[in-house]
């Protein structure tokens, strides 16, 4: 009996937490969102409208979030697998001083990291002066533009990319890839066959973690962006602290996790969910 | 010619991966350099001298130091309590089979996959509707410790499941009760997943901004004062703060990782020893 028990104590208070303040304020964001009235005067009325209207008003925001997103997964993708191969293949006794790297940024504060982006984006900044000379920065302007935004976001959710695959790759036995090359597989023949499938858990979970934080983040936006390059989360955030139409907010919070969760549930679906949940609850 | 190109050809994966960490590390160091700048005007962006005067300064700000004092009184709070009831959480995952684990392990990841906005606003909109909770300091420390718990379970947990079960039945043949057994086999076998759990809960506490945005009333935190400072121009003793929280973490994070080891050690009389050895604490968090 007292083992029948046992779990449900030491999950109590966790549990309670997630429940009360996790799982009630979605219901609460979702009563808001059918909430009509002007700022004062609220009330609930099962406005349906809010959302129509939000999403008529705001889809370009909201299109745009995905599309950058996207893009900032598919480049952290690019930029973090090689790396990650490399610590875990390659390094030798230089891989914890690169892992130390990979993780380094995340000890400086998230918008310090990406305040220095401005400073180093800026029109006087050599680097912009080096993009300008090979036609990567048009009209000698970085900042201010999709280009940065996405930058900021690849450079802040990278960590996110590699950690995983690098963990998936570490595990991975080294043999089959031996295995591959005694049975005179090319070099490309046996990544592709062998290590990049390996590794997929990795990929999967490094792309989730990447792409979630990045379609709702507005501090790149607001930062390295323009008006033009507004994300969803700054029309989230500028509605709810700045003109106090909760309503509208709250419609548009409850549309992107809804997204969001549609996503992830169909990408799970085609490449698996051990990545996500751990392995113990396949 | 011919061997320079096939040398480049080799070793093109870690060329690409070198260029990968300069791109990772230039902002910290631009953050650093620009920690001894000496701006003409409001606006720390361009360089135009070399100064030691703030960092001599680096406390000299006020409102600064009470946002920092506030995040760190956050921090710490925020982490203590998510350690505990997420490592709570974790040994009843791990150890026991019980009705309704597939929905705790739910509950545990979904936080993980919803963006910060949309927790931010669900709070506020609880917190608004609900009408009892004044937005400050309690709201900003339910808020983290709420976003905190599941990544302590995640990291906790991967240290319960390499776990040798073999070690507490031992103790117990010995006679040890199932207290005893906890406090002196499990606990400290288990301690570097707590500790990093916890370096990782306190990192995800003091950085955050986008959720403290939403719930923090008339309370600032450090990365809120940042923010708000980002209009008018932010000064350069927030560089030096940052450098000085970089440095703090990089010497926690070295103890974790020697912890880690040490206790790699202490069990390493298993042959099969295997569990992620020598990746430090936060690396082996994120997996």
């Amino acid at each position: 009996m007292r083992r029948r028990v046992a779990p449900y104590f030491l999950l109590g208070p966790g549990a309670a937490w997630l429940l009360l303040f996790f799982v009630i304020p979605l219901y609460y964001l979702g009563k808001l969102s059918l909430n009509s009235g002007v700022f004062g005067s609220y009330e609930f009325s099962w406005h349906w409208e809010n959302y129509s209207d939000a999403l008529k008003l705001y889809d370009t925001q909201f299109v745009r979030s995905f599309v950058y997103a996207g893009l900032a997964t598919l480049f952290s993708l690019l930029l973090a697998y090689p790396l990650a191969y490399t610590i875990a293949f390659k390094a030798g006794r230089w891989r914890n001083v690169l892992l130390f790297a990979v993780v380094a940024p995340f000890f400086t504060t998230y918008l310090i990291r990406t305040l220095a982006w401005e400073t180093i984006l800026s029109d006087q900044s050599p680097v912009v002066s080096v993009l300008d000379a090979v036609g990567l920065a048009p009209e000698g302007h970085v900042l201010a533009t999709a280009g940065a935004v996405i930058a900021g976001l690849t450079y802040n959710f990278l960590p996110f990319m590699v950690l995983p695959i690098y963990a998936s790759l570490e595990r991975l036995d080294v043999r089959l890839i031996e295995a591959g090359k005694d049975l005179y597989a090319s070099a490309s023949q046996t990544f592709f066959r062998v290590t990049l499938p390996l590794s997929a858990p990795g990929v999967v979970a490094g792309t989730l973690l990447t792409f979630i934080p990045a379609s709702g983040d507005y501090v790149n936006a607001q930062f390295l962006g323009s008006a033009n390059n507004q994300m969803i989360g700054n029309v989230i955030q500028s509605l709810y602290l700045k003109q106090s139409d909760y309503p509208a907010a709250a419609a548009l919070s409850f549309v992107l996790m809804a997204a969001i969760l549609i996503l992830v549930l169909v990408y799970i679906r085609f490449a698996g969910s051990e990545a996500l949940m751990g392995e113990e609850a396949v | 010619m011919g061997g320079a190109w096939r040398w480049l050809r080799e070793h093109a994966v870690q060329i690409v991966a070198v260029l990968v960490v300069l791109y990772m590390l230039i902002p910290i160091a631009v953050i650093f350099g620009f920690s001894f700048n000496d701006p003409a005007g409001r606006y720390n962006f361009t360089w135009v001298g070399f100064t030691l005067e703030h960092w001599k300064n680096a406390f000299g700000i006020p409102e600064l130091n009470e946002a920092l004092v506030t995040s760190l009184k956050l921090a710490v709070l925020a982490t203590v309590i998510s350690t505990v009831i997420g490592t709570l959480m974790a040994l009843a995952l791990v150890r026991y089979d019980f009705f309704g684990r597939r929905a705790a392990n739910f509950l545990i990841v979904i936080p993980m996959a919803t963006p910060e906005v949309v927790m931010g606003s669900a709070l506020l909109s609880f917190f608004l509707l609900i009408g009892s909770f004044s937005l400050g300091f309690q709201t900003l420390l339910i808020a983290h410790v709420m976003f905190c718990i599941s990544f302590v379970v995640v990291v906790v947990r991967s240290r319960l499941i390499g776990f040798d079960r073999n070690l507490e039945e031992a103790a117990k043949d010995l006679g040890a009760s199932s207290f005893e057994t906890f406090r002196l086999v499990t606990l400290p076998l288990i301690m570097p997943g707590i500790f990093g759990a916890a370096m990782l809960a306190f990192a995800l506490s003091i950085d955050d901004f986008v959720i403290s945005n939403f719930n923090s009333g008339t309370t600032v935190t450090f990365p809120l004062y940042i923010f708000g400072a980002a209009q008018r121009g932010i000064p350069v003793e927030v560089n030096v703060i940052a450098m000085i929280l970089f440095f703090f973490t990089c010497a926690a994070m070295g103890f974790a990782t020697w912890q880690q080891r040490r206790a790699e050690k202490l069990t390493s009389v298993r042959p099969e020893q295997e569990a992620g050895a020598g990746v430090p604490a936060g690396a082996a968090a994120a997996t």
